[in-house]
């Protein structure tokens, strides 16, 4: 990114901000438009597509035979993964995860994870020999800012869409059968992310603000109103005011958004 | 496998180590610890052994990376493959970039990378033995390694976690207390600046909770940065007592 654009048009956004006003007419505190559909991938398990403005990002889940870790030998395995499809945007390149999807794909994790969001005992057949493995893999399509909300927000979705295929045991063999089951839910973790700009907090950066941020704090939330998961990042800082005031709104816009759900 | 303790805190108020909620493990640093890094520093904090070294402001390699109106700052952070119980493998872990990353996010607010331009500064962060609350201990020693380089720095950032195990909420893990407790909050600060430059957590806290432990992370911060700058006044101090 060119710096002296960058810096000419951090000063308009910075003087909008300061009047509580945004690029695209937003207030700080609000979204873009969401729009969230379930289930348009007919060979995943699970699907969602989440549009966050024109961000678009499309989730998929998977569900295996595989082996639980040795540490959790009665849980199910959860693995996330995030790709930056080329396709999306100019500044994302072929080839194996940089830093950015590997970070944006263990955000969506510790969100999904830290929260308890699936039952994963549930999902134990025979502990420590069989579980099923949920494999949740987003894909960003479009990227106009704020991957994480859209990214985490489509896995949690495609979550609430899994079925998974139900099962015998035949003389020690784990067999499937026909019909499914709902993948079991027991949380519906929603974050939500600010960037720092000029020292004020908005909600949803678009990929304008963005470019011109200070830095970024995105917060995952559960059902009761508990923190999950935090991160940072970006070159700035935050000072703790502004810590606790992104964790009051954050709770507020997570209960909002969760509306958004269905299940 | 190591056997689960019962009670990560007795009823004493007392944890595994003996020590109280808000109490820091013990920490030691050293700076200048390596001959051919422009900067290093070595720090124990419980059982932590990790080194970080600094190299820069050099050539940009591949120079395409270069920035015209700043110095380019890469941290890699990684662990030795006989830093924890079970062998971790030597090739980068998805983990290990990941922490790599919000190191090299924590640092560069301090910096002013404005002074260098088309530069780079490599910062290599080793863990040799890992008890917990490594990313912390790494930017601790990171931010010392880059000032004994030389660079110009706003803030000499330090690293504390703090966490909620048992109902309570403590300071500075170990590594029990991260992988049974509830809740693990690591943060990073400029002290003279009042800036967090690093904010992770996971686990689950009422938002009480997470206020609760961002303030403990904070003065846990401020503790370990009395001691982080002795350390880099001790390396001047000892040469002086040479030369007597």
């Amino acid at each position: 990114m060119s710096s002296v654009i960058t810096r000419v048009k951090q000063k308009q956004i910075a003087q909008l901000i300061e009047k509580g006003k945004r690029l695209d007419g937003r207030e700080l505190t609000d979204y873009r438009e969401i729009t969230i559909e379930q289930g348009i991938i007919e060979r995943a398990e699970g699907s969602a597509r989440v549009l966050l403005g024109k961000t678009e990002v499309l989730a998929g889940t998977k569900v295996e035979l595989g082996e639980p870790f040795s540490d959790t030998p009665n849980e199910g395995v959860l693995t996330v993964n995030a790709e930056l499809v080329p396709l999306a945007s100019p500044t994302f390149e072929p080839g194996p995860p940089n830093e950015n999807s590997i970070e944006l794909a263990r955000i969506v994790d510790r969100g999904i994870r830290e929260s308890k969001a699936i039952d994963t005992e549930k999902l134990c057949i025979e502990p420590g020999k069989k579980v099923f493995v949920i494999f949740v893999d987003v894909y960003v399509l479009n990227h106009d800012g704020n991957l994480i909300d859209a990214s985490a927000l489509a896995a949690t979705a495609a979550l609430l869409n899994t079925k998974m295929s139900k099962y015998q045991i035949e003389k020690g063999e784990v067999k499937l059968t026909s019909g499914y089951t709902q993948l079991p839910m027991k949380k519906h973790p929603i974050t939500v992310t600010f960037a720092k700009i000029d020292n004020k907090l908005v909600v949803d950066p678009g990929l304008e603000e963005e470019q011109v941020m200070d830095a970024r704090i995105s917060m995952a939330f559960d059902d009761d109103d508990n923190i999950c998961a935090i991160q940072k990042g970006g070159n700035g800082y935050f000072t703790p005011e502004q810590i606790q005031e992104a964790a009051k709104t954050a709770k507020e816009k997570a209960k909002q958004l969760r509306k958004k759900l269905d299940w | 496998m190591n056997d689960k303790p019962e009670k990560l805190i007795d009823k004493k108020g007392a944890r595994l180590d003996g020590r109280k909620p808000d109490e820091l493990r013990p920490i030691k640093i050293d700076v200048g610890v390596l001959s051919n890094a422009d900067g290093s520093a070595y720090i124990e904090q419980g059982k932590n052994k990790i080194l970080a070294g600094a190299y820069g402001p050099r050539e940009v390699h591949p120079k395409h990376l270069e920035l015209q109106d700043r110095m380019l700052l890469r941290c890699r952070y990684h662990m030795a493959p006989f830093s924890v119980q079970e062998r971790k493998s030597p090739a980068p872990s998805r983990r290990e970039v990941e922490i790599s990353k919000v190191i090299r996010e924590s640092l560069e607010p301090s910096i002013f990378m404005e002074y260098y331009p088309r530069t780079a500064l490599d910062v290599f962060v080793e863990v040799l033995q890992a008890d917990g609350g490594t990313r912390c201990a790494s930017i601790t020693a990171a931010a010392l390694a880059i000032a004994d380089a030389g660079i110009p720095m706003r803030d000499i950032v330090v690293a504390c976690a703090a966490g909620k195990v048992e109902d309570t909420v403590v300071l500075d893990l170990m590594d029990e207390e991260d992988k049974l407790g509830s809740a693990d909050v690591p943060l990073a600060l400029m002290p003279n600046l009042n800036a967090v430059t690093l904010l992770q957590m996971d686990g689950i806290l009422t938002v009480e909770e997470f206020e609760q432990a961002v303030n403990l992370a904070i003065e846990g911060c401020k503790k370990i940065s009395v001691i982080q700058k002795e350390s880099l006044k001790a390396k001047y101090v000892d040469v002086k007592e040479v030369e007597e």
